[in-house]
C-alpha cells in the first residue's frame, strides 16, 4: 500500500525523466521506431484530410504506430489522473503563481488554470486564444520545424543532431517570448 | 560495422526527403498488424502516465520552466536526453539489434531553415497552450476535455503547413 501512496504523489525530475529517456531505446528496439509525436498529427492529416496534397500523400498505415502510440498516451493520461490521482493539489512555484496573479489567472488547483481551459470558454475570444490559435501554432510550428519535443529536443539530441539542437533552441526562444511578452498582452486582452 | 546509420540517407525511402523528414519514422522493413502495433500503445499508457505523474503536462509546470522559478522541466528533459543518449551508445557499441532481429537505424535530421521559423513559431503555441503534441494527448485522458479542439487546431496547423509548404522559407 506504502508504494501505491508513493506512486500517487509527484514523481520528481529524476525519476520522470530518465524514464521518459527509455523510450527512445525501448520504441528503437521493439519495432525499429524513432521517439517523436508531432508526426501523428501528420499521419491524422494524411489519413483523414489528405486533400490531393503532396505532403500528405504517402503510406500512412506504415506509420500507425504513431497512431497506437498517442492512443496510449491518452490512455495513460486518463489511467494517472483517475487511478493514480495526486492526492494534493498542485504546487506552484511561489514567483510564477505572483507572476500569474497579476495577469489575473486565480485558479491554482489543477494541473491546468481553470480560468482559461474551461468548456465555457469555448466560444469566447479567451477560447479562439488559448485554444484555437494556440492548437495552430503547435500543429504548424513542430511540422515547419519536422519535429517537437521529443523528436527533436529528446530524440535528436539524443542521437547528436546538430538540426534539432538549432530546433530546440528556437522552441526555447519561442517559449520565452511568448510568456514574457505574448502572454502579458494576450491575457490582458481578454480579462 | 556502424549499427546506427545516422549520415547514410540510403535506407531512407520518405516523400521530400530534402525538406522534411518525419520524426517518428518506422525504419522496420517488417510490416506490422494491427496486434503487433498494440505495443506501441501499451508504451504509450506508460508513457501517458509518466507524463501526468511528474505533471509535464501541467500548463503552470510550462510556466515556470519559462520563468525560470523551476529546474523541474529543465531536469525532466536533460535527464531524458542523457538516458537517451547512453542507451543509443550502447546500442551502437554492442551492436543490438530490434527484437525481429534488425539492425536499429535512425534517419539523420537534415537542417533547414524551417528549425528556426517552425522552431519559433511551436514555443510561441508552447507557452500559450501550456502543451507540446505529446501533452496535448495526455491533457484529454486526463478529463480536460476542451483541450480536445486545441488538438483539433493543431492538426489543422498541420494540414495548412502542408498546404503552404512550397511557398515558405526552407
Amino acid at each position: 500500500m506504502e508504494i501505491f501512496e508513493l506512486i500517487r504523489k509527484p514523481w520528481p525530475w529524476y525519476i520522470a525523466g530518465p524514464l521518459i529517456g527509455f523510450t527512445v531505446p525501448i520504441l528503437l528496439l521493439l519495432g525499429n521506431k524513432s521517439f517523436g509525436i508531432s508526426s501523428s498529427l501528420r499521419h491524422i492529416c494524411a489519413a483523414v484530410i489528405p486533400a490531393n496534397i503532396s505532403f500528405f500523400k504517402y503510406d500512412w498505415k506504415k506509420e500507425a504506430w504513431n497512431l497506437f502510440f498517442v492512443a496510449g498516451i491518452t490512455l495513460g493520461g486518463f489511467v494517472a489522473t483517475y487511478l493514480l490521482t495526486n492526492p494534493d493539489s498542485l504546487i506552484v512555484a511561489e514567483s510564477t503563481k505572483a507572476s500569474l496573479t497579476a495577469l489575473g489567472i486565480t485558479d491554482f488547483s489543477g494541473l491546468m488554470p481553470a480560468d482559461i481551459f474551461s468548456v465555457e470558454n469555448i466560444l469566447s475570444l479567451k477560447g479562439l486564444i488559448f485554444f484555437v490559435l494556440g492548437g495552430f501554432l503547435v500543429g504548424f510550428g513542430t511540422r515547419y520545424a519536422g519535429g517537437c519535443t521529443s523528436g527533436h529536443a529528446i530524440m535528436g539530441l539524443a542521437n547528436l543532431q546538430w538540426p534539432s539542437l538549432v530546433a530546440t533552441i528556437f522552441f526555447m526562444v519561442g517559449g520565452f517570448f511568448s510568456t514574457w511578452v505574448l502572454l502579458p498582452w494576450l491575457l490582458n486582452l481578454v480579462n | 560495422m556502424t549499427t546506427i546509420k545516422s549520415n547514410s540517407t540510403t535506407e531512407i525511402d520518405l516523400p521530400d526527403q530534402d525538406i522534411d523528414s518525419f520524426d517518428g519514422t518506422n525504419q522496420q522493413s517488417k510490416t506490422e498488424n494491427f496486434i503487433s502495433n498494440l505495443k506501441y500503445l501499451i508504451v504509450g499508457v506508460f508513457f501517458g502516465i509518466v507524463f501526468v505523474k511528474a505533471e509535464i503536462v501541467s500548463w503552470f509546470r510550462i510556466q515556470e520552466m519559462f520563468r525560470l522559478d523551476s529546474f523541474h522541466m529543465y531536469g525532466v528533459i536533460g535527464s531524458a536526453v542523457i538516458v537517451g543518449l547512453i542507451s543509443m551508445q550502447i546500442i551502437k557499441r554492442f551492436n543490438i539489434k530490434t527484437i525481429s532481429g534488425e539492425t536499429v537505424s535512425v534517419p539523420p535530421k537534415q537542417f533547414n531553415k524551417g528549425q528556426i521559423y517552425g522552431g519559433f513559431l511551436f514555443g510561441l503555441g508552447w507557452a500559450v497552450t501550456g502543451a507540446c503534441p505529446g501533452p496535448l494527448f495526455a491533457q484529454i485522458g486526463s478529463g480536460f476535455l476542451v483541450v480536445i479542439i486545441t488538438l483539433l487546431s493543431a492538426i489543422a496547423g498541420t494540414w495548412t503547413y502542408g498546404l503552404l509548404r512550397s511557398r515558405l522559407p526552407h
